[in-house]
């Protein structure tokens, strides 16, 4: 009975640590943000001076919205583009496809300073150079594998007579795939466009390679500004992103079930 | 409404020939079935005609339609699948909506259609369940329902049966029949279940290792087997082998055995004869004379299964173990151990060529 307890408790104060180990510092970086000493000191005064002087900030909000372009165009692609190459893999049968799946993964592991170096060159190479357009790129590529294996995974548990019996009663390629496949698959199309999203909107290393001074998104320039000098405005924007990004998640959470039926 | 033809149609998967040289003539509005173990290529020619994919060689007709190229969704058939495949994002209503849906058909017209379809499956106020809320059987009607609102030519059954328990199989068998005989559709049905085969069909044809064994009505195929195969495939037989006599075999002791049935043989040649198990009266050999019956074996029982309406004895007879089946008549039961005699009528034996 009391070893019960006792290791209750233990289990008790182990998640409380996790999420203190997760969110303390995040909670306090938010706390700061309204914090009127720019060097974080104490006692605490309310102050909401950080983000009216964010809105000043033209270079920080030029780069935010940088960001979220581009994050929203490379979920939209990756995630069609993904979702599409995931079903080309599920129904045909094609000379060189077992290669094709195996080269899908190693992009995943393979260091993205090594990645972004790669395509810097690349880039340079064939005249695109850096900019918006080649960071935009470089995150469409970098998301892909995680969609197609996401997607695919889904896929796995698709049972093909389902396509079978639509096609059976009537339907074309079209039809079949609108309106029974993509309905099965959707959880994974969702998750995997969050995937592409984040590793979009968290990247730094490989937009650090191709940005240049007036084309950048928002962890560069974050990166860029801390350089110069700590500013409290930096907290302000995080706070904003992550507030957001966080009802995003639990929207998407709250909508779409994950694991599929029920 | 239409018949199928399928002449000399074959398919090879690598050097496996799932079809070979396979021709069947399925009248319209009758009910079929593909009676074969697996592997025999039943359901390959079912996915032949349902346009899944296509012969190597051969033709395939529906209602005198060359249709051997023409893909799935334009040849207008039904079909129920093993495992149903219900489409789990919608309600039972849009799966059956489903068909007339992909063809652009009028909201009202079908609301009635689907409603008329589900009354006749028996699941008219079940519309607005999902497919995971209901049960095997309920899954099957909803399969057929969606199967048939569409007035496919054909209606295409891939043992639908198969994943339904044993009482609620036989239910869904008379009312598959039903509803056939209701709709009048030109159905072919796929089973390894040779009860099924002989209960529901019109016509059975058996297919092995990719080639036609035999086909027509039931009976003709119960009572005039033209193999071993087909005789012990198509419930149970006693195969006696031995050398065509001219009008029956001889077997290597000696005894004749007279065929009132089968292929003219030349005399000599290896042959067989098949005796269904419930043809052959069973009495003790003490005092029975063989007299009056053309056929007559003696033999000991080795074992006999009671089944309450009838009885199985397992009679001994040089080497070989026979089967006969007797009707619980009251009569007095032999034992086992028992010395008896088997007598049987040339009517009640085919002869099959080896």
């Amino acid at each position: 009975m009391a070893t019960t307890r006792i290791l209750e408790w233990v289990g008790r104060f182990y998640i409380f640590l996790l999420l203190g180990f997760l969110y303390l510092p995040i909670i306090i970086m938010g706390l700061m943000s309204f914090n009127a000493s720019p060097f974080y000191q104490l006692p605490f005064e309310w102050t909401t001076d950080w983000y009216a002087s964010l809105w000043q900030n033209d270079q920080l909000i030029a780069a935010t919205w940088n960001s979220i372009e581009i994050a929203i165009i490379t979920t939209i692609l990756s995630t069609v583009l993904g979702s599409m190459a995931s079903l080309a893999l599920y129904r045909y049968d094609f000379r060189g496809k077992k290669l094709l799946q195996a080269l899908l993964f190693p992009p995943i592991a393979i260091p993205w300073l090594i990645t972004g170096t790669a395509m810097l060159i690349f880039f340079f190479g064939i005249g695109i150079g850096r900019g918006l357009i080649a960071i935009l790129l470089g995150h469409v590529a970098l998301a892909l594998p995680y969609v197609i294996v996401v997607v695919s995974a889904r896929l796995q548990t698709f049972a093909p007579e389902l396509e079978e019996a639509a096609r059976s009663l009537g339907a074309n390629q079209w039809q079949v795939t609108v309106r029974v496949t993509l309905p099965w698959i959707m959880p994974g199309v969702i998750a995997g466009g969050l995937f592409a999203f984040a590793v979009s909107f968290d990247q730094f290393v490989v937009s650090y390679f191709l940005s240049t001074p007036g084309q950048t998104t928002l962890p560069v320039e974050i990166y860029a500004a801390i350089r110069k000098g700590f500013t409290p405005e930096i907290n302000a924007v995080s706070t904003i992103i992550i507030v957001v990004s966080m009802a995003l998640m639990l929207l998407t959470a709250r909508f779409f079930k994950f694991g599929g039926e029920k | 409404m239409a018949g199928v033809q399928v002449a000399n149609v074959s398919r090879s998967f690598g050097a496996h020939k799932a079809l070979d040289d396979v021709s069947i003539d399925f009248p319209d509005g009758g009910f079929y079935a593909l009676l074969g173990p697996s592997g025999s290529g039943k359901t390959t020619l079912l996915r032949q005609i349902a346009g899944f994919d296509f012969p190597d060689t051969g033709r395939i007709a529906i209602g005198g339609e060359s249709v051997e190229r023409v893909p799935v969704e334009k040849r207008r058939i039904g079909m129920v699948f093993q495992n149903y495949a219900l489409f789990p994002n919608m309600s039972v209503a849009d799966n059956v909506a489903f068909g007339l849906s992909v063809r652009g058909e009028p909201k009202g017209t079908i609301a009635t259609e689907v409603q008329r379809a589900l009354d006749l499956v028996q699941l008219g106020k079940l519309g607005g369940r999902r497919p995971h809320q209901l049960s095997g059987g309920q899954r099957q009607r909803v399969a057929l329902a969606r199967a048939i609102v569409t007035k496919p030519r054909v209606l295409l059954l891939d043992e639908p049966l198969g994943a339904l328990d044993k009482a609620l199989r036989v239910d869904m068998q008379i009312e598959l029949k039903r509803i056939q005989r209701e709709i009048g559709i030109t159905t072919i049905f796929v089973t390894h279940d040779q009860e099924e085969a002989l209960t529901m069909s019109d016509r059975i044809g058996i297919l092995r290792d990719g080639r036609l064994v035999q086909e027509g009505p039931p009976e003709e195929i119960y009572d005039k087997p033209q193999s071993e195969f087909a005789a012990t495939f198509l419930g149970d037989a006693n195969i006696f082998r031995g050398d065509a006599t001219g009008n029956g075999i001889r077997l290597p002791d000696g005894t004749t055995i007279a065929a009132g049935s089968g292929p003219s043989l030349a005399a000599g040649a290896k042959a067989s004869c098949a005796v269904r198990p419930e043809r052959i009266q069973i009495s003790t050999g003490a005092g029975t004379s063989e007299a009056g019956y053309a056929n007559t074996l003696r033999g000991q029982v080795s074992k006999r299964i009671f089944a309450g309406n009838n009885s199985t004895y397992f009679v001994d007879r040089d080497g070989q173990t026979l089967k006969v089946i007797v009707q619980n008549t009251g009569a007095e039961r032999l034992a086992e151990g028992q010395e008896v005699i088997l007598r049987w009528s040339p009517e009640s034996t085919v002869l099959i060529a080896a």
